[in-house]
């Protein structure tokens, strides 16, 4: 059992991109050194990420949710290396990437991974014409020997996300959101990736729009056999878009599971919380009493299960004992309540 | 305050115009919108961001920033005209009458004052208590909006508070004076889905206990459908459709509510691509003649190029498209 | 014409065309005030670089002078001529072409110690706020520690330390040298401080991400990414720092620890006039005096301007 926990789906094997194994990733948000000294304040430490394990197989959707401050997009920064894990590894295609000797290979396979932002408006330079925002993977790499090839790939590129060749010679200011996020997706595919880590891209987007992108992520990734890291913390989108989906609660991994028996039968208590709390269309009108409290500090986190305050199948062990991840059919679990069969 | 009649609609806003002059001309942000909200009822007001609807809102309560101004129309609060009041007299009306719960907590609180300071203050400015008094009713609105331990948090600063907390605290200070309508411009677009799960609840409750219309002005579907009891649907600064939220969401009659309700994905219903409206709103110097969805409308025809569909009572909505006009005027325009 | 030039030209009237669309442009040509005084500053500035030529008299040149022409008043006064019709100095030099060639000198002076100051200030910014860490502390207290002495002095110190090291008779050439370097010296920190700030902002905003993922190089980043993206305000503080340091240079002028009398700048011009002031002779120091308010005014007034063009939330 404890052997499941440090290898969470079966997906591994031959087909596995992407693992990352025990993940954990500190942040030092002390006060500064004088105010430590003077105000006798302790050090303070959030662990953002604090043990996070996954795979991600190949051409599969892995969707990481959860509130804010859960660690989510930590994982993201940590997986594309704009940070580096405190502990724990991160293998890409079985190559090491993330330990303090991996800078090299880090260089060779940061070429086959992209990143999708969040906000339309920040993600592109507002200083740069679009022509070259979406060529500066190729210049960067120096994948094509010609101007005059880079531009025509750069025409191709923004014809397939939806926009013309002529877009290129505009501003990003001249477009709108949607079309932002299509000027960021055709600059994450100008180095020919296979493994995008999307964060949060279509919470600024309006709903029509929204599914725009979703379905152009959708056929993208079809077309060029990609592999996504989903970040997001609209259970609906992930939904639609995911093959896997692991829940974060407070920089751990609570439960992860095929999308079908994630959504169908919810194990953790907290997935099950926040499947009841998202407003569905469907239930127009309906009376419900929506799960009390709030997401706690992360620079102070309860004892035990991080979720044990707002849990409402808390006992003593859950108050003291983090659990661990175990296996139950499809889907892996880190609950006390399921462990002692309290909670089917 | 008189009270209205049961007929009178508590709010009433007739052909509502928002203009915003600039150097290159007038951007004409609301068109043309008739809206009511009747007594203790949840209006939901939806669109897409630049669909005007946030401006609506900030009309009613005379909060709307220069350079935009009310070109035409007017906005009927209890039988009353409220839009030409001077400064002074909508600053009254601001809080005893309408209340306003905004996006960002943060900037409705005053960082500088603790949370019992400013309800006392603005319940002492609306209604004749003593300072003591004022404090007693500041805890009871603390307590009847949810928050833990309100004898003790009531001196604490707005920092001190979680931002679902924060928000409470801001519906507490919107009910201080009993309005009889609140004007909750995106309350729970900041909040993550459990915590807004419970404000939209509490909002619920509190309208249903105080018999308080509320204008739940925000872009997020889910939110109107499990709050509003009606909802419009505005779209480039005009109502696409406006009817019971039942209706609106389960059987929309415009194309573009239609292809909203289509484009936002469902747990459970497992589909390989979203319904999608090709395109994007206009920006506001751009928007088309006639119909402004026509760019983007699957079934768009000549009269919606050129002539401005009016709202028009189908069954339980009314709807602004030109597919429901009768069939002699179909053939009239296409002649 | 070829199609990389007809390319160029298209995209030069692209420009052209952003610009007069653009709301600085805008907001330029509803302010007269701004343009009065964008038109005095070029008015001047042109002035100084044609000195020569709209000049009749060459100050800098001793042959060209006449003692007996010296103390000449204004034309509109009694015994005043056209030959100096804002009369002359003790030496007898055309105090018109001493204005015009003072303002050549001024700007100058000035030009170079904002262009210094501005190179210095900005790369120590960017590197400061993006690198960050104990390399951003030390710089930042070296301004600090800079900023926490008057400008003035800190010019005194850098002047009186190279009089010291350097034998008199070199010091008149390096004098402008060194008083523009001193100037210079003096302004970096605001520039270090601003463009520290704004890349603190921009290095966490998700374009800059994306070069990072993307593999470009700290100093790639900084200088294509960051740098476009903070030079707004730091356009503003050049103009203002362009007064500050012509005002800078007349004081040292003034002093005497400017640049060397025989050529003399405004603030040589100024010092030399207020000996007689009292004697009757005030055009000597009045008529410089102006041109070098005028100067300081009206580039002050184009720096309040830009930065509030500039400034979004006043827009």
């Amino acid at each position: 059992m404890t052997e499941a926990a440090q290898v969470p789906t079966e997906a591994a094997g031959a087909d596995l991109l992407l693992r990352a194994h025990d993940l954990k990733r500190y942040f030092d948000v002390s006060p500064p050194f004088l105010n430590r000294v003077i105000e006798r304040l302790p050090r303070a430490i959030v662990k953002a990420v604090d043990g996070v394990s996954f795979d991600i197989g190949r051409g599969e959707t892995f969707s990481l949710v959860g509130e804010s401050g859960c660690g989510k997009s930590t994982v993201a920064r940590l997986v594309v290396g704009l940070y580096q894990p405190t502990a724990g590894g991160i293998t890409f295609d079985g190559i090491d990437v993330a330990g303090q000797t991996a800078a090299e290979a880090r260089q060779n396979v940061q070429s086959r991974m992209q990143m999708i932002f969040q906000d339309p408006y920040a993600s592109l330079n507002p200083r740069w014409r679009v022509a070259n925002i979406v060529a500066e993977p190729i210049r960067a790499r120096g994948l094509l020997p010609s101007n005059r090839e880079v531009k025509a790939r750069v025409g191709e590129l923004l014809t397939q996300v939806g926009l013309s060749p002529a877009d290129s010679e505009k501003y990003p200011h001249e477009f709108s959101g949607g079309q932002r996020q299509r000027i960021s997706i055709a600059r994450a595919l100008a180095g020919s990736p296979d493994f995008l880590v999307c964060d949060e891209p279509t919470s600024a987007l309006d709903v029509s729009v929204q599914a725009q992108i979703l379905n152009l992520m959708k056929e993208l990734q079809r077309q060029y056999h990609l592999t996504y890291l989903f970040i997001s913390h609209d259970l609906a989108v992930v939904y639609h878009v995911s093959t896997t989906v692991g829940v974060m609660y407070l920089g751990r991994l609570v439960e992860w599971a095929p999308t079908q028996t994630l959504f169908n039968q919810p194990r953790h208590p907290y997935t099950r919380m926040l499947l009841d709390a998202i407003p569905d269309l469907e239930m127009t009108g309906r009376q419900r009493i929506p799960v009390a409290g709030e997401v706690p500090s992360p620079i102070n986190p309860p004892s035990g299960c991080p979720f044990h305050p707002r849990c409402p199948h808390a006992d003593d062990r859950c108050r003291a004992e983090m659990p661990t991840a175990h296996a139950t059919g499809d889907s892996h679990v880190a609950c006390h309540a399921v462990d002692d069969g309290r909670l089917s | 305050m008189t009270t209205a009649p049961a007929n009178q609609p508590l709010l009433e806003i007739r052909n509502l115009r928002i203009e915003f002059p600039t150097r290159r001309g007038i951007l004409v942000a609301v068109d043309d919108i008739s809206l009511h909200i009747d007594p203790g009822e949840i209006l939901g007001v939806v669109g897409e961001s630049g669909a005007g609807k946030s401006l609506t809102g900030a009309a009613v309560i005379g909060l709307l920033e220069p350079p935009g101004r009310i070109a035409d129309g007017q906005i009927i609060l209890e039988g009353g005209r409220i839009d030409n009041l001077p400064y002074e007299e909508m600053r009254k009306i601001r809080g005893r009458r309408i209340g306003a719960i905004f996006q960002d907590p943060l900037t409705s609180l005053n960082p500088l004052y603790s949370v019992s300071r400013q309800l006392v203050e603005t319940i002492q400015t609306h209604l004749p208590l003593s300072e003591r008094q004022a404090r007693a009713r500041a805890l009871e609105l603390l307590q009847e909006v949810g928050i833990p331990g309100a004898e003790e948090r009531i001196d604490h600063y707005p920092h001190q508070f979680s931002g679902g907390m924060r928000q409470r605290v801001v519906i507490a200070l919107a009910l201080c004076a009993e309005p009889r309508l609140i004007i909750a411009d995106e309350p729970t677009t900041a909040l993550d889905v459990s915590i807004q799960a419970q404000i939209i609840s509490l909002l619920k409750r509190l309208c249903k206990d105080h018999q308080t219309a509320v204008m739940l002005v925000t872009h997020d579907m889910g939110v109107i459908a499990e709050a509003a009891d009606r909802v419009a649907v505005m779209y480039s600064g005009r109502i696409a459709e406006v009817g019971p939220v039942q209706d609106v969401v389960r059987r929309a009659k415009h194309p573009y509510t239609h292809g909203l309700m289509g484009s936002i994905p469902h747990i459970g219903h497992a589909v390989a691509k979203l319904t999608q409206i090709e395109g994007s709103m206009p920006r506001l110097q751009e928007i088309p003649p006639g119909c402004p969805f026509n760019p983007r409308c699957p079934e768009a025809d000549g009269r919606c190029r050129a002539e401005r569909p009016e709202l028009q009572w189908i069954e339980n909505t009314e709807v602004a498209c030109h597919r429901f006009d009768a069939p002699e005027a179909r053939s009239q325009a296409g002649d | 014409m070829s199609v990389a030039e007809l390319d160029a030209v298209g995209r030069v009237t692209d420009l052209v065309r952003r610009c007069l669309d653009s709301d600085i442009y805008f907001s330029f040509k509803s302010s007269k005030i701004t343009m009065i005084a964008a038109a005095v500053t070029a008015a001047m500035f042109l002035a100084a670089v044609f000195a020569p030529l709209i000049t009749p008299q060459n100050p800098y040149d001793p042959a060209a002078l006449d003692l007996m022409d010296s103390f000449s008043p204004p034309v509109w006064i009694e015994e005043g001529t056209w030959t100096y019709f804002l009369g002359s100095d003790d030496q007898g030099r055309d105090l018109y072409s001493a204005i015009i060639y003072g303002l050549r000198l001024s700007l100058g002076v000035g030009f170079a110690a904002v262009i210094i100051a501005m190179l210095m200030g900005v790369s120590l910014g960017l590197i400061s706020g993006y690198i960050g860490g104990t390399l951003d502390a030390v710089i930042m207290r070296i301004a600090d520690v800079q900023i926490s002495f008057p400008a003035i002095l800190i010019v005194l110190l850098i002047d009186g330390v190279v009089r010291g090291i350097l034998p008199n008779e070199r010091h008149d050439d390096l004098a402008l040298v060194v008083i523009t370097f001193a100037l210079a010296f003096s302004a970096w920190p605001q520039f270090a401080r601003t463009v520290r700030g704004s890349t603190l902002v921009e290095k966490n905003k998700e374009y800059v991400q994306a070069a990072r993922v993307i593999g470009r190089s700290p100093l790639w980043i900084m200088a294509g990414h960051v740098l476009p993206n903070v030079m707004g305000p730091v356009l503003v503080i050049a103009t203002i720092s362009l007064a500050v340091a012509i005002l800078g240079e007349a004081t040292l002028s003034f002093l005497g620890v400017g640049v060397p009398p025989t050529e003399p700048s405004l603030g040589t011009l100024i010092n030399n006039g207020q000996n007689f002031l009292f004697s009757g002779e005030w055009w000597i120091v009045i008529f410089p005096g102006i041109a070098l308010a005028t100067l300081v005014l009206a580039v002050n007034l184009l720096g309040d301007w830009l930065r509030d063009a500039l400034n979004p939330k006043l827009r």
